[in-house]
Parts: structure tokens; C-alpha cells; sequence
């Protein structure tokens, strides 16, 4: 069984999808580095952080992108940012079953900051409008870096989104609220409390990740598959929906503050075992009680 | 950051074929290594960009020794460096090359 | 330039806008017929709490001025004025990200039903509000005075660890980071900045036919991004 969370963007690839199905556009042989990094003296990677292509899953054709978190936290320039949109805009054009995003980015890289602010705008009207021609775009989300930023706003724009519990979701990283607000606001380093207020259980319980899987890339392949189905919606009365479920999480849950205040509101008994649990147990002890 | 460029003589061209192999990641204390064929008239080339400055012996020693295991000839190896140890350096090296020579033709 | 200034020059024949805190929306009379209007003030931190307010007119305006055979879907402005989104460990734990999406959606249903929807930004739009807004508009215009940016320069210098001497040297020559509104102009992302009669430069824009995400391209022809297009092509259209 191979970590996801300790896999590379590639390795994640290449064992999600069929053996030996992934076809890569613009591979690392075409040198289309980021030309703002070289300008500030910092080395550029061939694929700049994100390897998008073909493949297929389950037998059925896919588009997919990993971003890579090892390389500058996975955030998005200039040119990953392009590469993630001529993927979705690709996706227009072909109908494959899915597109695949594996994300693992901590937002807008701040060397190219107004470049990646407006490619991941472009990510969005992208993802957008592919869902609304009908093809689905699910999230994967288990990799060491988490999905913050605005990289975290375009996974809550798809369709479904696969986490472990070792993934991370959200809008500002625990670190920026820390260093911005202070350590009474948020305290980084207190694990605990990250992973309980970002962490793929708590998006979980929320209904923001439709799946919580264990830490290997089998079960997020598993999971993946059992999504290729997911019909894209994005109607009045789809989006009335999720609003007046928005609307009752702010009423419900808007004075908590921690995430076992949101648990025990949500009638799970000894909310403070769930973080202990591996993810199969987790999945049934709080089957019926997610928001 | 520095640009450094090495080219090694006297090696076993490999075939013009072989797909080109990639390794690693461009992350602290890391690098990405690119191989690939080309014709270089029984060259191997090999570029190098790297975050740390003034490192260019100890890149030398590396690659010759490098060289000494792996004799390639019309093959170009680029490489993105941010500070990575010669042990680093040496595994990854050996990994790019048994991918390279081991992948499809 | 304060909101209700800006109402009145955007609005000469007059708007009904109600205020509530940081907040706004109503409906301006342009040239073009009425207008409906959303937006905040006092750059306002965008959280869960605004997020959602702002989704649930857009709904609202989509479900009440849907386009009719005599008249089109009603437009819609945007003019958010925002330090960005709002920093706080609670709008984390309730999913902030997901309000923002939510928005993001609600805009796209209105575009997908006819809406028109332009964004002005008229004072300040920073990071997260930024993208939660404006940026979603089918065009974005500014105010020349407005501010726009990602991160002021020192605070960058302290996360990248680049000299600030450095960054401001290069942002002389190259908007891809530095704060300005000429610079997100330059990558396309602002269409042009309005000067002039406010209210016919909306009813100019009013008029613009709907067209896709061409922001790559105006990037592109003002030699702001001059990689986003090309390599967004070129894995649209890649072989295999």
C-alpha cells in the first residue's frame, strides 16, 4: 500500500489511474519553466509544479493534474496556472468521463503573485464552466501541503472531493492566520487542533468531502472510481439547496469554537475519539450524523 | 543561484530511442533530473541550475564520479538543485540513470 | 471614492440602495435599464457571513429578473471593496472556502441564465476578496486610484525571502507581483480603467456581447503575461 500523503504529484498519478494509461501534455522535455522564478534568483522545476495529461480510470478516459507540493508548496504561477486551465478547456472539448484534480497547493505563488491570483480566477471560471457543459471535476485531496488558498475555493467549486484524513482544506493556512492574527487566534503548531479544523474528518462531518478515505492511494483510487458517475449541477434549485444548507451551518454551528463544539452539536457521542480513529471505523461510527 | 555546465568524453552512446527519464523534486534540500538522448557527437552534457553558490568542485567530483559508474554518450542531463547534499545528488543521479536505461526503448 | 458618491455618478437617473453594515445591494437606473447592485465597503474582510449574503441576492436577482422575451436577464455590478478574506480560525472551521465557492457558483448560474456581470472595483480588492469577486465578473474594471494587489512588497520579501531592494527594482519593469492596479490592467485581469462619465462608461460596458474568459489574450496583446495564452493552448491542443 503506497502513502499517499508521502508520494510525489507523479507517483500519485501513475498508481491512481490504469498501469501505464497516463499520457502527460507539455512533459518535463519541453522546458516550459516559469521565467519570473529564474528573474528572482530561485531554481524553476521543468513541469512547474503540476503535471496535467491523459489516462484512464477504470477503463474510462480521464483528464487528470497533480499539483506538486514539493515544489514551492505546490502554488500556482503563471504557467501552472495555464497548464490547469488548457486542462479543463481541454475537458470542454473532449467529454472524458471525469477530470481528475489532485491538488496539493498552498495557494498563489507570491514570487508571481498577480499572475497566479489571476490564473487561479481562470482555474475557476474554467472548472465552472466545464461542470456546466456537463463533465465532472473531482478533487483529491491527501498530500502534505494540504489545499489552501485559492486552490482551496476551486476544490469547493467541483463536483466531489476525495480526502484522507491527513488532507487539509481550507482558505488561509493555519500559519498566515498565526502570523497575521497571532497565536492566540490560531496556534500553528498545535497539530491537534489543525487537523481537527481543516483536516479531511472535519470536512468530512461538514459534507464538504464526500468521501474520507485511508492514507493510500488504492483507496483513493477506490473512492474516484465509485464517483465517475457524479452528474455535474449547477441549476437554481441545485444551488437554492446547497445556500439553505450554507445558511443552516452559519445558524447551527456559527458560535462554535472548535470543531468538538460542532461534533457534539451533530450528535456524535464522545466527539474527542474521532480523531484517533482510522478511516473505515470513522466512516461508520458517524454514518447519519454528517451535516 | 548559479549555472554550471560539465561534459564528460569517452562514453557508450546510448539509443537515439530510449525515452528521456525524470526524477525527483525541486524542493529544499532536493533536485530534478532530467535525461534525455541526444546527438551530441559522443557528448553526455550536462547542465546544472542551483539555489546554492560556489558549490562547482564539489559538483565536479560528483559527476566524475557519476561518470566513472555510468559511461552515457549522446545523452544531456539538466538539472534543478536546491541544495542538495553530493549523497543527494549521487542516489538521485543513479536513479535517473536505471530509470532511463531500464524504461521503455 | 466612498460607495454613495460612486452610486451617484454611476447612477445619475438614481438607484435604491440599501446599506447594512459592510454591505450593500439594490438596483441603479443605467441607460441600459435598471442594474442590480452588490458590493461592500470600508474594505470590508470577506467572510463566511458576507459570502453568503452576497450568494443569496445573486440568487435572488436570478430567480426574480430572469431574461423575458421583451427584456434581457437583468445585469448585475459589482462593486466589493475588500482588504481580502477574513483571517480568523472560525470562518476556517466553518468552511470560509466554500462560502466563497458557493458565490463563485451562484455568479456562474447567473452567467449561464443571460445575466450580464461586470465588476468595478472602486477602491480596494486584495487576495482572497478579490478572487471571491471582481475577478468572477464576465469583465473587471477599476477606478485608477483603486488599489490592487496580492501582498504589499515587504511582506512578501519576508515570506520569499527575496531582498525588498530586489522586488521593488524589478517591479519597476515587471507587474507579475508587485501591487497596482496599472499592473493587473497590464495582465488583463482589470479590462480598462474608468475615467470620465462614470455612467456611460457602465453603459458602454453594458453593451459589451457576452464572450468567454478572454483575459489570457488581453494579457497576452498588452505584454503583461505573455505565457498564460500560449501554454494554456498548447495543452488544450496537445497531441495524444
Amino acid at each position: 500500500m503506497t502513502s499517499y500523503y508521502e508520494a510525489s504529484a507523479r507517483e500519485r498519478l501513475a498508481d491512481l489511474l490504469d498501469p501505464g494509461s497516463f499520457h502527460e501534455f507539455l512533459p518535463a522535455t519541453e522546458r516550459v519553466v516559469s521565467p519570473h522564478l529564474v528573474q528572482l534568483e530561485t531554481p524553476a522545476a521543468f513541469d512547474d509544479g503540476v503535471i496535467v495529461g491523459r489516462g484512464t480510470l477504470d477503463g474510462r478516459p480521464v483528464l487528470a493534474a497533480a499539483q506538486e507540493g514539493g515544489f514551492m508548496g505546490g502554488a500556482v504561477g503563471e504557467v501552472h496556472g495555464a497548464k490547469l486551465v488548457g486542462l479543463l478547456e481541454r475537458a470542454r472539448d473532449e467529454k472524458p468521463a471525469a477530470v481528475l484534480l489532485l491538488v496539493e497547493s498552498g495557494g498563489v505563488r507570491l514570487h508571481e503573485a498577480n499572475a497566479g491570483l489571476i490564473g487561479v480566477s481562470e482555474i475557476m471560471r474554467a472548472v465552472l464552466a466545464l461542470r456546466s457543459a456537463g463533465v465532472p471535476v473531482l478533487v483529491l485531496d491527501g498530500g502534505q501541503f494540504g489545499c489552501f488558498g485559492g486552490m482551496g475555493i476551486v476544490a469547493r467549486l467541483c463536483d466531489a472531493i476525495v480526502m484522507s484524513e491527513e488532507g487539509r482544506l481550507g482558505l488561509s493556512g493555519p500559519e498566515v492566520i498565526e502570523t497575521t492574527c497571532g497565536v492566540e487566534e490560531f496556534d500553528s503548531r498545535d497539530r491537534a487542533l489543525v487537523w481537527r479544523t481543516v483536516g479531511g474528518k472535519h470536512r468530512y462531518l461538514l459534507g464538504e468531502a464526500d468521501a474520507l478515505v485511508a492514507d493510500n492511494i488504492a483507496a483513493f483510487r477506490k473512492a474516484a472510481i465509485s464517483l465517475l458517475d457524479t452528474k455535474p449541477d449547477l441549476s437554481i434549485e441545485a444551488l437554492t439547496t446547497e445556500h439553505e444548507k450554507l445558511g443552516a451551518r452559519l445558524e447551527k454551528f456559527g458560535s462554535c469554537h472548535d470543531a468538538l463544539d460542532i461534533w457534539s452539536a451533530l450528535g456524535i457521542e464522545a466527539p474527542e475519539g474521532l480523531p484517533l480513529l482510522e478511516a473505515d471505523s470513522f466512516v461508520a461510527k458517524v454514518a447519519g450524523r454528517r451535516a | 543561484m548559479e549555472k554550471l555546465t560539465f561534459e564528460f568524453l569517452g562514453g557508450a552512446p546510448v539509443n537515439a530511442t530510449r525515452a528521456p527519464a525524470l526524477v525527483g523534486v525541486v524542493g529544499s534540500g532536493n533536485l530534478e533530473i532530467l535525461i534525455e538522448p541526444e546527438k551530441l557527437g559522443g557528448r553526455c552534457a550536462v547542465e546544472i541550475l542551483t539555489a546554492a553558490r560556489g558549490f562547482g568542485a564539489t559538483w565536479e567530483a560528483v559527476l566524475d564520479d557519476f561518470f566513472a559508474r555510468h559511461k552515457l554518450a549522446d545523452v544531456r542531463i539538466s538539472i534543478n538543485d536546491v541544495g542538495a547534499t553530493p549523497a543527494v545528488v549521487s542516489l538521485r543521479l543513479d536513479q535517473a540513470v536505471e530509470n532511463f536505461l531500464g524504461g521503455a526503448q | 471614492m466612498d460607495a454613495r458618491t460612486l452610486l451617484e455618478k454611476l447612477f445619475p437617473n438614481g438607484s435604491e440602495v440599501a446599506f447594512d453594515g459592510l454591505y450593500f445591494a439594490g438596483t441603479g437606473e443605467s441607460s441600459n435599464g435598471k442594474v442590480a447592485v452588490i458590493g461592500s465597503i470600508d474594505a470590508a474582510p470577506i467572510g463566511v457571513e458576507l459570502a453568503f449574503r452576497m450568494a443569496g441576492e445573486v440568487l435572488r436577482i436570478v430567480r426574480e429578473y430572469p431574461a423575458r422575451p421583451d427584456l434581457p436577464a437583468r445585469p448585475i455590478l459589482l462593486l466589493v471593496d475588500t482588504q481580502g478574506q477574513r483571517l480568523s480560525r472560525r470562518d476556517e472551521l466553518l468552511g470560509i472556502n466554500g462560502y466563497m465557492a458557493h458565490l463563485a457558483k451562484c455568479l456562474q448560474l447567473a452567467r449561464n441564465k443571460g445575466h450580464k456581470i461586470v465588476g468595478l472595483v472602486y477602491s480596494e480588492a486584495v487576495s482572497g476578496g478579490f478572487l471571491a469577486s471582481s475577478l468572477l465578473a464576465d469583465r473587471c474594471y477599476a477606478l485608477p486610484e483603486s488599489q490592487v494587489r496580492v501582498m504589499n512588497l515587504p511582506a512578501m520579501s519576508r515570506i520569499t525571502k527575496i531582498p525588498l531592494e530586489r522586488l521593488e527594482e524589478l517591479s519597476k519593469s515587471s507587474p507579475v507581483f508587485a501591487p497596482g492596479v496599472g499592473n493587473y490592467l497590464k495582465m488583463g485581469a482589470v479590462n480598462a480603467l474608468w475615467e470620465g462619465d462614470l455612467s456611460q462608461r457602465l453603459a458602454e460596458a453594458l453593451d459589451v456581447p457576452p464572450e468567454g474568459d478572454s483575459r489570457r489574450q488581453w494579457g497576452e496583446e498588452r505584454d503583461g503575461r505573455r505565457l498564460a495564452r500560449g501554454v494554456a493552448e498548447r495543452v488544450r491542443h496537445a497531441a495524444g
